[in-house]
């Protein structure tokens, strides 16, 4: 800890913090293209056929637009149980 | 918050240079943010396993109110188990 530069400048702590931000927000996407893609292909893809017919691409695009109002309204539902709990302390 | 940030910092390592301190609080408010969207993909995971059929064109209102229970009920379920293990726990002591 010591070793680290005794004050960074503040546009270097600034590139440093955009850095992190952007960090996260990447390994955040690829999380939600990970799991998107494992559950749209089980969703829509039952028989894996030579190619992807057009109603199984279809359904693949009608899934992700479903899981990521999905994904909205659980991250809604969580901050409003958070909110709540908070209250109750 | 800023008050945990503050003892667990000065309790650590004491003279720190004030910008340290700034990054740090950065650093925890982006980490707790990063807990916040993994506990939701988490969630997103198995309660669109219980909750959605066939994707539609919207979720219907009967899919929204599944997942917001589906939450919801996680929660308690986590809360319960985590009271009653301590209780078990304090048993076993006394």
């Amino acid at each position: 800890m010591d070793s680290l530069p005794a004050g960074l400048s503040s546009a270097q702590k600034d590139e440093l913090m955009d850095q992190v931000k952007q960090q996260i927000a990447v390994a955040n996407a690829q999380e939600l293209l990970t799991k998107m893609t494992e559950k749209c292909f089980k969703k829509c893809i039952s028989k894996p056929g030579t190619s992807l017919d057009s109603s199984e691409q279809k359904c693949v695009a009608m899934c992700m637009d479903r899981y990521m109002d999905s994904w909205n309204l659980i991250s809604r539902a969580y901050s409003q149980r958070i909110e709540r709990e908070r209250h109750r302390m | 918050m800023t008050d945990f940030a503050d003892s667990f910092t000065s309790s650590l390592d004491t003279p720190k240079p004030a910008g340290d301190k700034e990054l740090q609080e950065f650093l925890m408010v982006e980490k707790q943010k990063a807990q916040f969207n993994a506990q939701i993909h988490e969630f997103n995971d198995f309660c669109w396993e219980k909750c959605v059929d066939k994707p539609g064109s919207k979720l219907d209102s009967k899919t929204e109110t599944c997942l917001t229970n589906c939450v919801d009920r996680f929660i308690d379920v986590s809360l319960l188990i985590t009271n009653r293990f301590a209780q078990l726990l304090q048993k076993s002591v006394s």
